[in-house]
């Protein structure tokens, strides 16, 4: 039983950590936040080189090979740098989906240019209903002799508005199972009748979108997989991508418990450092049991998903549903350990708990996690 | 990452799992389902934990020349989860096996090591622990018990209280005071105390279980021999709290395979119990509550196993290894709650009503779960440790 990260990991979570050290300064995450594009093809180009975005990607398709295990050493250091841009939008869902379900060329095509920082894909999924379920799929794709015309309104699509092509999830039949009749579609975000807007969000580093689909015309080569099909390989892409946000998340967590430890030993107040206070020394410690506890089951869910154990499912909900819950106590608690210099816009604070509550909510709270996990242990 | 065995590793199991599947004693069913050894049970667990030892079962780690089996963590660890698995009666001499066995193989002389570990693992000599007294329970350093000198002999005087087992025990890890003059820590010495010396007195405390689990213990100019020091004079507070690793972390994982098998037979009563006409586990407030439960009980188990991990790899265990209990505590403590709110008034009936839900079990555990907080460091003495040690915050 080896229940660690071997030499190979802890090299990769040293080199990441140096890298954002350097390079995702807070500095940087400021102005990649207070622009639209909420990246820089320099940066971009940068996670390229260092082999990142193909990291998950079978050699054929221009990756490194490497898996979930390996990706989470990544991912929580790309939290632990509230790393702006969309790698988790390129990477993990348009990229994943793409991986799931299509073709050998599609994949050697779009798979090779994710890797080598040439196209942006992203995952239009969830629409003005806000659901993660099929049911929630209403926007249309009706065949047409050629191919296909896609209508309707997806909404929270990360980072559409710097990507190159969009994975579409849309109706192709109205069945009796909502399941069924799901289909995936690889649309370019020039496509005619497609229109991107960029929303306002509260977490400035996570850039969300509305895309309109306003009948698009698309060919019969543009979907992914087979008619019908798409709902099985959404549902893995869902999985996977969710223990990869989690890992974002332990990393992000780790960061404010670490902040909150050190600001706790210099700042004084009645004479002495306010983390010999049990008021504040008690709460670090429940900060501590969150974010271990919070990585113990994620690290077991990127362990699932990889080895693709019959458990992976309810590995990755128990994940989410715990670390939804745990980034968000810590990001707060660690605001008012802060006291007031915690809620000001200088300090970096926000930009955790702000992570935290926009990740809260990607794909399934822990409300809708518990559910699940009560579903998959048959209560 | 790997969560695999060794073939040889899967083949202890399987021994394990036979020997255990053909000797747990049809007669314990009929005792109850208690996790915690009840008055009624000890005659049965003396016999019990003494067929362990025969069989190699106990005492894996130590050494063979003590009475152990010299194997390594993990085939204790196996061990473990196969009792809770099993639903196995449990270790009635658990103090002395957990504690002052571990600590007499590491502290002791060679004549010491020869003379009382193994007799720990048999079940011939139950040991109790005589740290807390009246004034010094969290502030364990400020013990006023005091030992002196007199020619080849320690003269004690003084009271421990909490005693678990001191009733039925035969020996006692006793902290006493061997310089007053010295600061707090450093003048404590270990001493391993025959409970049979004149001038001991027992007396049982009763708990809100209604039971006498534990007892205060009066030491009226007791000798004990020079030979029966553990450690050296004045080193007694770093005998006394080495932290015992290996041993808490199997103890952790029985008492997280015993956790995970609360929680079923909790979602079992769930199932059986009805609420405005269906079954509790149809109601969404009662599942998340349940999953909740499932869930915390599991993270437990993959924080064990992660701090398992550097253990076997040589480390040291990193943070992980530290919040076990406190954790386990929280859940095991919120289990015994929801098992009071799935019986709603049911909850009230007790072992002896006909009514009682599985027989008034879950009432005897719910109570008793309320001293997890407290024995073996309380929460908050556990969360000074973590924001201190772990946390390198400073001392108050």
């Amino acid at each position: 039983m080896d229940f660690g990260f071997n030499a190979d990991q802890e090299m990769l979570r040293a080199t990441a950590r140096k890298f954002f050290e350097n390079e995702c300064t807070s500095d940087f995450v400021r102005a990649r936040m207070a622009e639209d594009e909420g990246f820089t093809e320099e940066f971009w180009t940068k996670l390229a080189e260092q082999g990142w975005l193909g990291l998950v990607y079978p050699e054929p398709y221009g990756g490194a090979g490497l898996g979930f295990v390996d990706l989470t050493v990544l991912m929580e250091e790309m939290g632990r740098a509230v790393m702006p841009g969309p790698f988790f939008s390129t990477v993990l869902l348009g990229g994943l989906t793409l991986l799931e379900a299509g073709s050998d060329a599609q994949k050697k095509e779009w798979l090779t240019k994710i890797a080598e920082g040439q196209a942006r894909v992203t995952l239009a999924w969830t629409e003005p209903s806000a659901r993660w379920d099929a049911a929630g799929v209403t926007t249309t794709a009706k065949a047409t002799g050629s191919g296909f015309t896609l209508s309707g309104t997806k909404l929270f699509v990360p980072d559409a508005h710097v990507a190159h092509a969009l994975v579409v999830v849309a109706r192709t039949a109205e069945g009796q199972n909502p399941e069924d009749g799901i289909s995936l579609f690889l649309v370019p975000t020039d496509a005619r009748g497609v229109s991107v807007t960029l929303l306002p969000t509260m977490d400035q580093t996570r850039k969300l979108c509305e895309v309109k689909l306003d009948d698009v015309a698309v060919p019969a080569a543009a979907m992914l997989g087979t008619r019908g099909g798409g709902w099985t390989p959404l549902t893995r892409v869902a999985q996977r991508a969710t223990v990869a946000l989690c890992a974002e998340m332990c990393g992000g967590a780790q960061k404010v418990l670490d902040m909150t430890t050190e600001y706790a030993k210099i700042r004084i107040a009645f004479g002495k450092p306010i983390g010999s206070y049990q008021g504040v020394k008690h709460k670090a410690a429940d900060m501590l049991v969150d974010v271990e506890n919070a990585k113990s089951l994620t690290y077991y869910a990127a362990w699932a998903v990889d080895e693709n154990v019959p458990e992976a499912a309810l590995a990755a909900s128990m994940a989410k549903a715990y670390t939804s819950d745990a980034f968000r106590k810590v990001a707060g608690a660690g605001i008012q350990l802060h006291g007031g210099i915690g809620f000001t816009w200088e300090h970096d604070l926000h930009l955790y708990f702000k992570r935290a509550k926009a990740s809260e909510f990607t794909f399934g709270d822990s409300t809708y996690h518990r559910e699940k996990v009560a579903q998959l242990i048959n209560l | 990452m790997d969560f695999t065995l060794t073939s040889e590793q899967e083949a202890f199991r399987e021994r394990v799992r036979a020997w255990l599947e053909s000797n747990i004693p049809d007669e314990w069913a009929k005792l109850g389902l208690s996790e915690v050894p009840r008055p009624e049970a000890y005659a049965f667990l003396r016999k019990w934990q003494a067929k362990l030892f025969d069989a190699g079962f106990i005492g894996l780690t130590w050494p063979r020349e003590y009475g152990g089996q010299g194997l390594t963590f993990l085939e204790e660890m196996i061990l473990h989860q196969e009792m809770a698995l099993r639903k196995a009666p449990p270790i009635l001499n658990v103090l002395g096996v957990g504690m002052a066995g571990p600590t007499i193989i590491a502290y002791g002389t060679e004549e010491q090591k020869q003379r009382y570990p193994a007799k720990i693992l048999s079940c011939e000599e139950i040991w109790c622990q005589g740290y807390s007294e009246p004034n010094a329970g969290s502030d364990l350093a400020s013990l006023q018990t005091r030992a002196v000198k007199d020619g080849d002999h320690w003269v004690v005087n003084g009271q421990k209280v909490w005693t678990s087992l001191a009733h039925i025990a035969d020996w006692m890890m006793l902290l006493a005071r061997t310089d007053p003059d010295a600061p707090k820590h450093k003048g404590i010495t270990y001493f391993l105390l025959d409970m049979k010396t004149p001038g001991v007195t027992v007396k049982p405390l009763r708990q809100i279980t209604g039971d006498a689990e534990f007892n205060e213990v009066f030491f009226d100019n007791v000798r004990v021999p020079e030979s029966r020091v553990l450690g050296g004079v004045n080193n007694g507070w770093a005998v006394g709290l080495t932290t015992l690793m290996y041993e808490r972390l199997a103890l952790g994982f029985g008492l997280q395979v015993r956790l995970r098998i609360s929680v079923d037979q909790l979602i079992d009563m769930a199932r059986r119990m009805g609420k405005n006409g269906q079954a509790l586990t149809r109601d969404p407030v009662m599942r998340q509550k349940l999953a909740q439960l499932w869930i915390d009980t599991e993270s437990l188990k993959y924080t064990g196993a992660r701090a398992v991990t550097k253990l076997l790899k040589g480390e040291l265990p990193g943070p992980e290894a530290s919040t076990g209990k406190m954790m386990w505590v929280e859940t095991h403590q919120r289990l015994q709650e929801l098992a009071m709110e799935i019986q709603g008034p049911y909850s009230q009936l007790v072992r002896g009503a006909a009514a009682a839900v599985d027989g008034g079990v879950w009432q005897y555990s719910f109570l008793r779960s309320r001293a997890n907080s407290i024995e073996g460091g309380t929460t908050e003495i556990q969360k000074n440790i973590i924001g201190e040690r772990v946390l390198g915050l400073p001392k108050g």
